[in-house]
């Protein structure tokens, strides 16, 4: 507690967009409670405090880090390790810190691969010298440093010890009044809790669902979805059949399938496994050709049912093999089919 | 059956043998698996079969964890096209097979180390030829070691403070 009584509130953004610092501002009026309750010790975000004023802090004197971000580099690492040291409670806020949400799809590939395309190859870059960002880079003044770039991307909590999860991207405002009001109130919930609805987005999703029988895919901008009946049933991916719900299923009611940002619900391993379950289930086929043709309409399978968590998932991560002492990635291009001997 | 010497076919073998999971179903190719015991048919010592009431009730994350937990490969076999004991879980995993198998070779695992079979409760040789062709195609892939993968450090950074900084020191 601060000399003046209040809770001491610390909030961090490590491998993030920015939008979990929006979310709070999304709070409205409700902001200024927050501000009232709480002191707030940082913010890099809105208030000018450095990391230096942390360093200075007694161990475990902040009562609450809402922390959002995945673990990229050493900065967000050593960020991490440090705000751990400090606080009593550590929250991991919003899908990237809980299960690597944008930043793990750089888990499909490694490092090396992913700076060469970004500092050579891509069709966009001009660069004739060949610069790539260095480390440590001494010019007359002295000498500058980046964060170095793990090959890796990891959740805060393959890091650090973490007490609650506050799923989605960005969470929902209604979800963080929850949270902060159970930290206020100190009727929390079990340390490993997530902090969430334990419904799927199907369930507040208003669309008729009735039988599903999925005879091909439809990229969004392939077909115009009927507004009353549910996406998944018109062959638009939609991930909310495997997904935890307390958003208000806002996509589907746009006419966009449910990307899968709050995660799966409470007790699944893998939400991406889940989901293969769930999809594999209701397309048509019964023989080796027909249900290949169905997932032919389905590009990047991976890429929908591990958009949010590759990096909190069973693998990971791709495949790494080691290649004169560097691990590189090495996903196979070839798409596999069914054996037809399957049909006999 | 005598024991092969896996590291003659790819060195990386050295000091261990293939692991193949197996999730076999309870009334077509767990009775097959039986029925080749009974029947004294050899086959490699590769396989850790599991029992399960139908493929249909194969979840996806149970291959996954196999890959995951240090299987080399899983193999999925179930009952032949219109004989599932529960009419069609046999499709319902034919299916999600598909998925799972285009999913995993996106993550770097080789379609041929997750396979899907079929063997009735007759087929005790059809069943001994199954994981035996298996074990001889993940012997020639060699092991997967997804732990390796899982533990992959951060590259070696340049200097020892910053080795430091990365390790919260």
């Amino acid at each position: 507690m601060a000399s003046n009584g209040k809770p001491k509130l610390a909030l961090y953004w490590a491998s993030s967009c920015g939008g979990c610092e929006i979310a709070v501002l999304a709070l409205h009026e409700k902001i200024l409670e927050v501000a009232d309750a709480f002191d707030i010790v940082f913010w890099p975000c809105a208030m000018d405090f450095k990391e230096e004023d942390i360093k200075a802090m007694d161990d475990g004197s902040i009562d609450v880090c809402l922390f959002n971000g995945a673990i990229r580099n050493d900065d967000n690492e050593h960020m991490a390790h440090l705000l751990r040291q400090k606080s009593k409670v550590m929250v991991a806020f919003g899908s990237c810190a809980m299960e690597g949400c944008m930043p793990g799809l750089a888990n499909f590939t490694d490092r090396e691969q992913m700076m060469n395309f970004i500092y050579h190859d891509s069709p966009t870059t001009d660069n004739p010298e060949s610069i790539e960002p260095q480390v440590i880079t001494e010019v007359a003044e002295g000498e500058l440093r980046l964060p170095a770039f793990w090959n890796t991307v990891r959740t805060l909590d393959q890091v650090v010890p973490v007490e609650y999860y506050l799923p989605g991207c960005p969470p929902e405002a209604k979800w963080i009044e929850v949270a902060v009001g159970a930290i206020l109130s100190g009727e929390l919930p079990p340390p490993g809790s997530v902090i969430g609805a334990d419904v799927t987005v199907c369930d507040e999703c208003p669309r008729t669902k009735s039988e599903k029988k999925i005879t091909r895919f439809y990229r969004p901008q392939e077909i115009i979805p009927d507004p009353d009946i549910c996406l998944l049933e018109q062959g638009i991916f939609c991930a909310g059949i495997a997904t935890r719900g307390g958003c208000g299923a806002l996509c589907p009611q746009v006419n966009m399938g449910c990307r899968g940002c709050y995660g799966p619900n409470e007790g699944v391993i893998d939400g991406g496994a889940r989901l293969i379950g769930a999809i594999g289930s209701v397309i048509e086929g019964r023989t080796a050709e027909d249900i290949d043709a169905v997932l032919d309409t389905l590009p990047d399978p991976a890429g929908y049912f591990y958009r949010f968590s590759l990096p909190h998932s069973l693998l990971r991560r791709v495949h790494l093999v080691n290649d004169n002492g560097r691990n590189v990635a090495q996903p196979i291009k070839e798409v596999p089919r069914l054996d037809p001997s399957l049909n006999e | 059956m005598p024991e092969k010497n896996y590291s003659e076919i790819n060195p990386a073998w050295e000091g261990r043998k293939p692991v193949i999971v197996g999730f076999l179903c309870n009334w077509c190719s767990y009775r097959a698996a039986d029925l080749a015991g009974t029947s004294r048919f050899g086959y490699p010592a590769t396989l850790r079969d599991i029992r399960i009431m139908c493929t249909g009730r194969l979840d996806p994350t149970f291959v996954i964890k196999a890959l995951r937990e240090g299987a080399d490969g899983v193999l999925v076999m179930g009952c032949h096209p219109h004989q599932c004991h529960y009419d069609e879980g046999n499709y319902k995993a034919m299916r999600r097979m598909a998925l799972l198998r285009r999913t995993l070779a996106q993550l770097g695992v080789h379609p041929d180390r997750v396979q899907l079979g079929w063997a009735s409760a007759a087929q005790g040789a059809l069943f001994t030829e199954t994981v035996t062709a298996m074990t001889e195609r993940i012997a020639e892939l060699g092991p997967l070691e997804w732990r390796d993968t899982i533990e992959d450090i951060a590259p070696r950074t340049p200097s020892p403070e910053i080795e430091e900084v990365a390790h919260g020191k």
